[in-house]
């Protein structure tokens, strides 16, 4: 399935509502806000352009909401979880090997 | 009183009262039984995201569709927060299928609030 390949091939992915450049959604935004930082790459699908994603990530995930960040092929959660990370640290931790190793890159196209 | 209101109208007001209070407390029981919960705090925010495109989806959920919690669970005790967020969401799943949106979620044990009360 092309969503296992999405998360094993992107270190931090994201199924948001928009795209990183413009979420459509607050809490797709809140996660890109917390996300950016850190510069490392962010791939992601938008998830309101195609509803047969948004069920197939829903159903790979068994996540009922969006945003839905995969950090390294793991789940990690959603936009409370991506902030909480960042303020007890727990996200930098996460990151610290990303940002050194996938310099080049690039995005997903949905 | 409302007698000046038709009988209709007066069923009609009475019916949207009881359906927006239901999603609420819906939650609020499944909460409570699923996670024996301590503190239970369910705020309503659907205004904050009324007209927002996915709710026009959801028109059959009263305009219930966003909602704060503050969930204090010992049976949170020992989980990752992914695990804490699906434990709210495996008690509510009957509720994401029928127009809940989303939920921000606050889950701590105990434990933690004592440690850290913010």
């Amino acid at each position: 399935m092309f969503l296992a390949y999405d998360v094993k091939d992107n270190p931090v992915m994201l199924y948001m509502k928009g795209v990183p450049e413009l979420p459509q959604c607050g809490f797709s935004s809140l996660a890109i806000r917390v996300l950016k930082p850190y510069q490392v790459p962010l791939a992601s699908r938008n998830i309101l352009e195609d509803p047969e994603l948004k069920s197939a990530v829903k159903a790979f995930s068994h996540w009922p909401t969006f945003p839905q960040i995969f950090i390294k092929g793991e789940l990690v959660g959603g936009s409370d979880i991506i902030l909480n990370m960042h303020q007890n640290g727990e996200l930098k931790e996460k990151l610290k090997e990303i940002s050194g190793s996938q310099e080049n890159k690039s995005e997903v196209n949905c | 009183m409302v007698l000046e209101c038709g009988k209709r109208d007066g069923f009609k007001r009475r019916a949207t009262v009881v359906s927006q209070l239901t999603r609420a407390s819906r939650m609020r029981s499944k909460l409570q039984t699923a996670l024996e919960a301590s503190v239970l705090e369910i705020e309503d925010v659907s205004h904050q995201h009324a007209g927002h495109a996915a709710m026009r989806e959801g028109a059959n959920s009263n305009g219930e569709t966003h909602f704060n919690l503050i969930v204090v669970s010992p049976k949170f005790e020992g989980q990752s927060l992914v695990k804490r967020h699906r434990m709210v969401y495996d008690a509510l799943a009957d509720e994401l299928q029928s127009g809940l949106h989303a939920l921000s979620i606050v889950a701590k044990t105990p434990q933690e609030i004592v440690l850290n009360p913010k």
